[in-house]
């Protein structure tokens, strides 16, 4: 099952507000670069995790490889 | 974490963890990367000359459920330096980009900012196989 990374972007910038993304991809391996004040002031650790938990346990399953950029903006 | 008691795969990794000061968990081995992200980390490793302890999560798919359930984190690999997980192949790349990788391994931050090439395997950092753990 395909995934579109249109799909992807709306998650993410729905789930986590203020935030944009951009995503390309193969319906299977994404790579995703986005920024919002939601970031500021996390580890980068604490950062990937805001996005991967939109996702959870579809990362890895349906969505095989989510590659991240992430950027902190101010709020 | 006082569900651990009754789960040997979840300890043999948490102490794994816990007796390398840096272990990475990957798809394949340093020497056949099974997945392009392990092997670029495998390759930013092996450009510092950092030794490193690795273990191949195919194997078993317990090591990557209990893996992940013991670092919170979804994906592989997985690197960890003191005990603390340092994150997956996009923050390494990142942190080796601007030398802070090199600062939390203690090594001397005059490194290239090039991304490395994959250099051949020296045979110095003997990869640690789950299965020795157990």
């Amino acid at each position: 099952m395909s995934v579109s990374p249109d799909e992807l972007k709306d998650r993410i910038e729905a789930a986590i507000p203020g935030t944009r993304a951009d995503v390309k991809g193969d319906g299977h391996h994404f790579e995703a670069t986005v920024a919002g004040p939601a970031f500021a002031g996390l580890t980068r650790i604490a950062q990937h995790k805001l996005v991967y938990d939109v996702f959870g346990a579809e990362l890895g399953d349906r969505i095989h490889a989510l590659s991240l950029k992430i950027t902190p903006t101010e709020a | 974490m006082s569900d651990t008691s009754s789960n040997p795969m979840r300890e043999a990794i948490q102490s794994a963890i816990s007796e390398n000061p840096v272990i990475l968990f990957m798809k394949g081995t340093p020497e056949a990367p099974a997945c392009g992200f392990s092997a670029r980390t495998v390759a930013v490793l092996e450009s510092l000359d950092q030794p490193f302890a690795a273990v191949n999560i195919l194997p078993d798919p317990m090591i990557r459920q209990e893996l992940s359930g013991l670092s919170g984190w979804p994906t592989i690999p997985q690197l960890f330096v003191d005990g603390e997980l340092v994150g997956g192949c996009d923050i390494v790349m990142e942190m080796y980009e601007t030398g802070e990788l090199q600062k939390l391994l203690g090594i001397d931050a005059a490194a290239p900012a090039d991304v490395p090439a994959p250099p051949a395997a020296n045979g110095e950092a003997a990869p640690l196989s789950i299965e020795n753990l157990l």
